[in-house]
């Protein structure tokens, strides 16, 4: 510990002070992000909502941000390293950040951290996430409609829960309004690879999809899909509105700086405490993007209805009568999925071919 | 007008000091990459290169450094073996996910029975995971003559399959909510890979690459097996009338390389990264290839371009979270660091010759 001080004292004297020593009075914001800022979608959409808070609170604020971060002691390296540079709120912003954020919390119980998508509460460890799911039932609806070939391609980052409700979700009101529509899923391993994407864009459309859902960030599915013509897309976590109005037909776009600049305020006042929330249409957390003049009037106009009947909260994403994939029960008629069945998916709908991985 | 002329012999000097001089090239041109995206050159470079070791945080930098280089260094080592006997194992990344997976595989088969004996076990079964998965491009090398290269290369992208399988299936976490993921071996006293002294940052692997350093330099320079090594890498005819069995050798070298890879998984599944999960891996079977040729394939020069190349690692993300310097110009300054390293290697075995051409 003396050496320690030392060290500290000479490196000082020396000038070789990283100037990391905050303002008395300005609050410290990191953010960890799993992707590019550039990527167009995920991480970009989480760094708009960064500048959100720049712009909201001025000099009061000092936001920090560390991109491309892998998921494993790499995070867990640069969350210390925002801790020790005097953060006092850390936003993780991926699923797989979720044990890096609960170690490093547990070594500085005075900074708050924020993961998201995750499950893995403490004390000073909030969970957020946005029911992306609501934005997935509006496009299973305006796909189902759109597609001629009555195949959608999706593609799939990683098969966890979050991702696997979203086929669900899409693929239920796809089917409501196109009884002989087909699925077919492939399966990534990555939020973000523009190649991979690209890939997995081209596999889907030579097996005859003409609507290709992603849940991977970047915009090279949409650049695949619009280089073979006719295929529809819709953007993911970000507008992606260069791509409209064809084959970007509407998208779903993630709002995080209201929930930022809030959980921000609440570390000035002094009244954070640790939450799990997840929030959806309705609370503007999940926006559903401009449906474009590509879409047939009365398909938009059944689409907007859905979005609002989601956002005011008279009709649940996941109503029955719905089947799991092997035809066991899961929602009798009227009835709502519960949030823990949500949170912890595993499983296909029935309908749905193939199977989760594992 | 300036020429290039043969030496003799591949110069002892210049062999020390291209090295040196690669990093040295490499922060000038950083530094102006860096002053051109509007960043304090000097600042940058001192904070990549110097924070580090001897910032206000050093006290905890300095164990992750450790943690960084390890890996890169213990398969850095076995590769070097390969490279100098002309054997392309290019496929460590998949070597230290088989490793890691075939280790894991144990602990969380007795998981949760605790005994001292788990931990080795482990370990040797991740030397073993690694080992058998060279073996395959090996053998199909004696056997059938097939390129090691492309081989091993390839196998790296089954293995990272069989990880994303590992985690979603086997050996995913029964109480992680349907969560992909294996158990953290990190909270299993038994199989963790934990600090031997406290906030050194000192584990298992380290010590296992210190080892492994040693080991590669008493090989090298004293036994008959490092000769045979380089002999073959030299001159593969003079090896055969020095009656080394070439095939023995390629299994060997690439016996050598995956054990410490497999190793190498194995110290960090049960450590630092606590979990099989399906993106483990983040390049280090990659990032050996470079640091065993920054190193000039000698094991002291292995440890020490680990070293420099955890720095950049670390460095670069302090540079990027207090002077906002974007992600890519840390890949830039790492890649231009194994380019100039090229680079100037022209000169170990050419000199250079200012004045008229022509000249006999």
């Amino acid at each position: 510990m003396t050496l320690k001080t030392l060290l500290a004292g000479a490196t000082l004297a020396l000038g070789f002070a990283s100037g990391a020593f905050a303002d008395a009075h300005q609050t410290k914001v990191g953010f960890v992000y799993v992707g590019p800022v550039g990527d167009g979608g995920w991480t970009y959409e989480h760094n708009q909502a960064r500048l959100a808070v720049e712009a909201e609170f001025g000099d009061a604020v000092e936001t920090v941000f560390v991109e491309s971060v892998p998921e494993g002691p790499d995070a867990e390296r640069v969350m210390s390293q925002m801790a020790l540079g005097g953060a006092d709120l850390i936003f993780t912003t991926s699923f797989g950040y979720m044990d890096p954020t609960i170690n490093v919390a547990a070594k500085f119980p005075d900074v708050k951290f924020e993961h998201a998508t995750g499950f893995k509460r403490a004390d000073n460890v909030s969970t957020y996430s946005a029911r992306f799911y609501e934005g997935r039932a509006v496009q299973g609806h305006i796909a189902g409609q759109m597609t001629t070939s009555n195949v959608i391609g999706y593609i799939g980052s990683f098969p966890i829960p979050e991702v696997v409700r979203g086929i669900n979700a899409a693929y239920i009101h796809a089917k409501a309004v196109n009884p002989d529509v087909e699925f077919k899923i492939v399966w990534a391993y990555t939020w973000f690879d523009p190649a991979k994407e690209a890939e997995a864009a081209s596999v889907l459309i030579e097996q005859g999809a003409d609507v290709i859902l992603q849940h991977t960030d970047s915009t090279a599915p949409q650049a695949a899909a619009q280089s073979a013509g006719n295929v529809v897309t819709f953007g993911q976590a970000s507008d992606m509105a260069e791509f409209g109005p064809f084959p970007r037909v509407s998208s779903i776009i993630d709002n995080w700086a209201p929930y930022y600049i809030a959980r921000t305020r609440a570390v000035m006042d002094g009244t954070w405490t640790s939450t799990d929330t997840w929030d959806g249409i309705g609370a503007g957390m999940v926006g559903i993007g401009e449906i474009s003049s590509a879409v047939p009037a009365e398909i938009k106009a059944s689409a907007e209805a859905l979005r609002d009947s989601l956002a005011d909260g008279s009709y649940h994403a996941f109503t029955g009568p719905v089947n799991k994939q092997d035809g066991s029960a899961w929602l009798a008629d009227g009835e709502t999925a519960d949030d823990g069945t949500l949170a912890g998916m595993n499983f296909y709908v029935e309908g749905i071919t193939g199977d989760v991985p594992q | 007008m300036i020429t290039l002329e043969k030496r003799a012999g591949p110069s002892k000097v210049w062999a020390f000091a291209t090295p040196l001089l690669a990093v040295a090239l490499t922060m000038i041109v950083g530094g102006i990459l860096f002053a051109v995206l509007g960043k304090d050159p000097f600042e940058t470079i001192r904070t990549i290169f110097l924070d580090p070791l001897f910032s206000e945080f050093a006290w905890f930098y300095r164990p992750q450094l450790l943690i960084k280089g390890a890996p890169l260094v213990l398969i850095a080592i076995g590769l070097s073996f390969g490279f100098r006997a002309g054997v392309w194992n290019i496929g460590a990344e998949g070597q230290y996910i088989m490793g890691a997976i075939c280790g894991a595989a144990v602990g969380l088969a007795l998981y949760p029975m605790e005994s001292r004996l788990i931990f080795p076990l482990m370990v040797l079964a991740g030397a073993f995971g690694g080992w058998a998965w060279a073996m395959v491009p090996g053998i199909l090398r004696v056997k059938f003559g097939t390129n090691e290269i492309l081989v091993s290369l390839m196998l790296v992208y089954v293995a990272e399959q069989m990880l994303a399988s590992m985690a979603l299936g086997a050996m995913r976490n029964p109480e992680g909510m349907g969560f992909p993921g294996s158990r953290n071996l990190a909270q299993y006293p038994s199989a963790a890979n934990l600090e031997l002294i406290k906030d050194s940052g000192m584990h298992w692997g380290i010590v296992a690459a210190l080892i492994a350093v040693i080991f590669a330099y008493v090989t090298l320079s004293r036994h008959i097996f490092g000769f045979q090594v380089r002999l073959t890498g030299q001159s593969p005819r003079a090896a055969k009338f020095a009656s080394v069995n070439p095939a023995r050798m390629i299994l060997i070298c690439l016996g050598i390389s995956g054990a410490l890879a497999g190793m190498a998984g194995l110290f960090e599944v049960a450590g630092p990264a606590g979990q099989i999960s399906i993106d483990f891996n983040v390049g280090y079977g990659f990032t050996a290839i470079i640091v065993a040729f920054l190193g000039r394939l000698h094991p002291i020069g292995i440890l020490l371009a680990g070293g420099l190349m955890a720095l950049t690692y670390i460095g670069g993300e302090i540079a990027q979270s207090n002077l906002g310097l974007p992600g890519a110009a840390i890949q830039l300054l790492q890649g231009m660091l194994l380019f100039f390293l090229l680079a100037v290697d022209v000169l170990t075995n050419y000199r250079i010759k200012f004045g008229k051409g022509g000249t006999v």
